[in-house]
């Protein structure tokens, strides 16, 4: 029951982080209907803003973590968000209107052009991260087994819960929610309407960057581990849950994030780690298989 | 001011000409000269370098000069193999490479069909498992490394739960299935064998099952980074670990990474040949021309002392008689005295084990 519990602390966390970066990838889709491989990357991008932010400070002197942490999380949104906006601006704009495919490529290629641009510049080797929250609570002392949750933990779960409500707030009841959830039902009529829809999806675009900004600090330092690759797999793992949700949902996107934080967590603790990967895409088969759009998406209707 | 450089250049190019003219004897080393890991190439270089310098100051080898090559495979295996290639056309009396083991195996194959006679540091055990009679090895190998650290780990933690982890790599894998075998050799039979993802984030899954367990000790086949994240998330877990691991735990980043929880990191490696009282004034020549002899410098020191003592005592620098003499005689180099078995490989592997402590590594008591 403890080994259970433990196991569901860790996997909302990581479920956290997914949900965080996966909300990036559901909401270009909502606005433009295509997906942004480079997510994943912009993410990576901001962990790495967050290292070398953290030891400018540790260089200045500055001792105190949450002064620390603060600082490193408004530098890394702001420099990210920045990153999302000249993504989308080069490598998405020109191309709105060709076909399909053509910024699916373009976002492929811009993701190895990240990759491969942190790796010439920070190098191949990974950029550790020294240990800055470290303890936490006893939250049930069991002999043999005691439930933890350390503080850095707690720090993730209580960040994305308000990010997701504070973001779900901004979207109702904003005039940028307004114009956001426009663009999304119809970008021409949207347009008609007098919305800048350009200004709208770069918009989306820097928003969705800030999230994976917040989740890429956070992953600097719970993990403290930080190479040029660490986008890759957690982008496609954030994909996943944002088509497991519903791609376009973002309740969605988060609950699908949850999830596959969960599945991993309870699939490696009772069975075999080596294949909690399996797992987790085995499943999202499953639902694409059974319920093609997702666990909160509406089937996508056609209009005549 | 350019014109006098340029005549003092071609003066100097002028003079060192002579000597290369009068070398009768050339040998190689091969390396990552670039890329990732020319920090190691380097350390070969330095090494070789300083060794063939003091050997022609004695009078050269069979009263002939020796001259070294330096061949680049940036740990390359298709590069190693070109590499190879290269040093036959030129006639390679001996070499000491490379350095990768996936650049050794495939370099190797080239040397035995052309009569090479080769000295490595590489480590796998398939450098010298294939049964080419030109490949020694001049350090032990992973199966020797793993049967010490688990002999280790039975000896010292006998009665404690231990996990065995790997990483799935072919070193790592490798390495922790001969760190189980040492152990049970030992009477301590492994509580958990489990394998992880290299370059996932979340171990969280398998530090509770270890807690679970009741885990106190791991041993782990593998590369640092992994440890470094393992320690952190045990640590915040509140499981406190003691983990055993191979040669490349003597990266720093560790400590870096994973804070004072890297205190409690065992791992093997050579023994550090710059403590063996005979090499004491090599170390102290290095050390006068501004070289730490740190990693692989005295290895490198050592192959060409190794080269010298062979061809004098077979007084000759042809294949058949000097590998004749290698197989079965004894050597005395900075780094201890050197005799090889039937595969080539050192007769005493000499791995010996470290802890971290404060930020640097010593022998653990």
């Amino acid at each position: 029951m403890a080994f259970a519990l433990q196991q569901l602390i860790n996997g909302l966390t990581l479920g956290s982080m997914y949900g965080l970066i996966a909300i990036g990838y559901t909401m270009v889709y909502g606005i433009i209907g295509m997906i942004n491989f480079a997510h994943g990357d912009i993410f990576m991008v901001s962990a790495f803003i967050a290292v070398t932010s953290f030891t400018l400070l540790a260089a200045a002197g500055v001792s105190s973590v949450p002064l620390a942490l603060i600082f490193v999380l408004v530098v890394a949104i702001f420099f990210t968000a920045a990153y999302g906006w000249a993504v989308e601006r080069t490598a998405y704009r020109p191309l709105r209107g060709s076909t399909r495919l053509a910024p699916l490529i373009s976002a492929i290629g811009m993701s190895i052009f990240l990759q491969n641009a942190v790796q010439l510049t920070q190098g191949a080797r990974v950029k550790p991260v020294p240990p800055m929250i470290e303890g936490g609570l006893v939250l049930w002392d069991n002999p043999g087994f005691s439930v933890q949750l350390g503080w850095s933990q707690l720090l993730i779960i209580l960040v994305t819960i308000s990010l997701m409500f504070g973001f779900r707030w901004m979207l109702v009841h904003t005039s940028f929610g307004r114009q956001q959830r426009a663009c999304e039902q119809d970008r021409t009529m949207a347009g008609l309407l007098g919305i800048n829809v350009d200004r709208t999806i770069s918009l989306t675009f820097m928003i969705g960057a800030a999230l994976a900004a917040v989740a890429g600090v956070m992953v600097t330092v719970y993990y403290g581990v930080v190479d040029f690759f660490i986008g890759f797999l957690v982008g496609i793992k954030a994909f996943t849950a944002a088509v497991l949700g519903g791609i376009g949902s973002l309740p969605g996107a988060m609950l699908g994030g949850l999830l596959i934080g969960l599945i991993e967590a309870f699939w490696s603790a009772y069975l075999w780690a080596e294949y909690k990967d399996v797992a987790t895409f085995g499943i999202l088969c499953l639902v694409l298989i059974l319920r093609p759009s997702g666990l909160l998406g509406h089937p996508e209707v056609e209009k005549v | 001011m350019k014109k006098s450089l340029l005549a003092a250049a071609l003066i100097s190019m002028g003079a060192l000409s002579p000597h290369t003219a009068l070398a009768d004897i050339t040998v190689a080393i091969a390396g990552p000269m670039s890329g990732q890991y020319a920090s190691a190439g380097d350390q070969i270089r330095r090494g070789a370098t300083m060794a063939l310098a003091d050997i022609n100051g004695r009078g050269g080898v069979l009263g002939e000069r020796v001259r070294l090559e330096v061949g680049d495979d940036a740990c390359d295996p298709k590069q190693a193999v070109s590499v190879a290639n290269t040093m036959v056309n030129k006639n390679i009396a001996f070499m000491h490479g490379h350095w990768c083991s996936s650049s050794t195996i495939p370099a190797s194959d080239v040397y035995a069909e052309s009569d090479i006679l080769v000295a490595t540091v590489s480590t796998n055990p398939q450098v010298t498992a294939r049964g080419l009679p030109n490949v020694f090895r001049i350090m032990g190998s992973d199966d020797q490394q793993g049967s010490i650290a688990g002999g280790y780990v039975a000896k010292h933690f006998q009665g404690k739960k231990v996990a065995v982890v790997d990483d799935k790599s072919a070193y790592g894998k490798g390495l922790a299935d001969e760190m189980a075998k040492g152990m049970q050799a030992g009477g301590l039979e492994p509580t958990l064998r489990e394998s992880i993802t290299a370059g996932e984030k979340d171990y969280s899954g398998l530090i509770n099952k270890m807690k679970q367990a009741g885990v106190e000790v791991m041993a782990y086949g593998g590369y640092h980074t992994e440890v470094a994240l393992l320690l952190r998330q045990a640590e915040a877990a509140g499981l406190k670990l003691t983990v055993m691991g191979g040669d490349t735990m003597t990266n720093a980043e560790l400590v870096t990474a994973a804070g004072p929880a890297a205190d409690q990191v065992f791992f093997t490696f050579s023994p550090d040949a710059r403590k063996n009282p005979d090499a004491a004034s090599v170390v102290e020549s290095f050390r006068t021309a501004g070289i730490e002899p740190e990693g692989y410098v005295l290895y490198a020191y050592a192959a060409m002392e190794l080269f010298e003592q062979v061809a004098t005592a077979a007084k000759s620098t042809e294949y058949a008689a000097m590998e004749k003499v290698m197989r079965n005689g004894k050597f005395n180099t900075v780094i201890g005295e050197l005799s090889f078995d039937d595969k080539g490989n050192l007769a005493v592997p000499g791995f010996v084990v470290y802890r971290w402590q404060g930020g640097q590594y010593d022998y653990a008591q």
